[in-house]
């Protein structure tokens, strides 16, 4: 069985060790298969996946959400309230549309259509995500609780993680990584709200465009083959031309689009081949 | 219902739940009921890839050419001016996301102070 990397092997070895000492005898004992081995390595894998909160692009996400915090105190939200957002709904774009919605006096379906519209995004994505996560003996219930925690930075970090990490891993490995990156950004959100920290528009500026690097570097990064750079380029080109015709469902018609045009580019590739 | 319907301590969570939660993680869901659909090694799996990547680009052409906030008052050709200067230092300085990062914001930093 392949080990975690670098700083996660730190980690999973202090705390395998104690994992199988408090563990091995109590509830989870009576585990079917080689059940020690597993679980302990099942676990160090989680713990490399929540050691992903010291990376860089984990760190883009919390400045992301320092703005968040501020654009909830501004429009009225409480810092509760905010802080349950950013839990329960995990996916920026759609926090930011639901408060949009909040200050102006939307009903409660009104803001949930628009908020549904913003997430649409989501379900390609997941479809997309859960073939590469799960291992073959995942349950379909674990799969949907994780799902909880799939929003576009985690989305970009396993994809191109999990090609790294044993099949049979993934599961556990995402469960550190997306419960520790929505745990601590809704930390993050409470503290920055709670101190009504304040930074110079220029630095705000700055912080916000670290997002589009990080996405458009390691998305490029993590591709396999070409026709995820295909994808990419016709996505990246044919946004500003959907967004003009269809503001409303611009990203949603541009995956469509998109993948339409890497699909054609699939079949052309194979036919030369 | 708005969300000042009701004075409650507990009605605004409530309408976060519905109007906030429900919308978004139903897409997971139904995510994970297409996801568990495809076969590895499928055509129906690149196709789903293809969508999903084609549609992150977008977030990232959204993010770089209709940002919000303090971004939204600087000029659209400086963002592209960066965004392409970090992406061309990432092909050609050995392909790391901190490089490139550095490199945009160089660009970025630079043209806002000149008021580019």
């Amino acid at each position: 069985m392949k080990r975690p990397p670098s700083g996660g092997l730190f980690l999973a070895g202090m705390a395998g060790s104690g994992y199988r000492l408090g563990m091995a005898d109590s509830e989870f004992s009576p585990a079917p298969m080689p059940e020690d081995d597993s679980l302990r390595t099942r676990f160090s894998w989680f713990l490399s996946g929540v050691s992903m909160i010291f990376s860089i692009p984990a760190f883009i996400l919390m400045t992301a959400h320092v703005g968040f915090a501020g654009f909830a105190s501004e429009n009225g939200v409480s810092l509760l309230q905010a802080a349950f957002m950013v839990a329960t709904i995990w996916a920026l774009p759609a926090n930011i549309v639901l408060i949009g919605a909040i200050s102006g006096g939307y009903s409660l379906l009104g803001a949930a259509i628009a908020v549904g519209l913003s997430s649409i995004r989501l379900m390609p994505m997941v479809a997309a995500f859960i073939p590469e996560m799960r291992g073959p003996n995942t349950r379909r219930i674990t799969l949907l609780f994780l799902s909880h925690f799939i929003a576009v930075t985690a989305w970009v970090m396993g994809m191109e993680r999990f090609q790294h990490i044993p099949r049979n891993m993934r599961v556990s490995y995402f469960a550190g990584l997306g419960m520790t990156l929505t745990v601590t950004n809704t930390l993050v959100v409470a503290l920055v709200y709670f101190l009504s920290t304040d930074f110079p528009p220029i630095v705000f500026a700055g912080l916000f465009f670290l997002t589009p690097m990080y996405f458009l570097t390691s998305l490029w990064g993590s591709a396999r083959d070409r026709s995820i750079h295909v994808a990419m380029v016709s996505g990246l080109l044919l946004f500003p031309l959907v967004h003009h015709l269809a503001p409303a469902y611009d990203l949603l018609l541009t995956g469509f689009a998109g993948g339409g045009v890497t699909m054609g580019y699939v079949r052309w590739a194979r036919a030369r081949a | 219902m708005t969300w000042h319907s009701l004075t409650d301590w507990w009605w605004p969570y409530i309408f976060i739940l519905l109007a906030g939660w429900l919308p978004t993680d139903i897409w997971r869901y139904l995510g994970v009921f297409v996801g568990g659909k495809v076969r590895e090694d499928s055509d129906a799996l690149i196709a789903v890839r293809a969508v999903a990547t084609a549609l992150v680009a977008g977030v990232i052409a959204q993010l770089i050419l209709y940002p919000s906030g303090s971004l939204a008052e600087s000029s659209v050709f400086l963002r592209i001016g960066a965004a392409a200067a970090g992406f061309l230092a990432y092909l050609r300085l050995g392909r790391h996301v901190i490089v490139s990062v550095i490199a945009a914001e160089i660009v970025l930093i630079t043209g806002l102070f000149l008021d580019f």
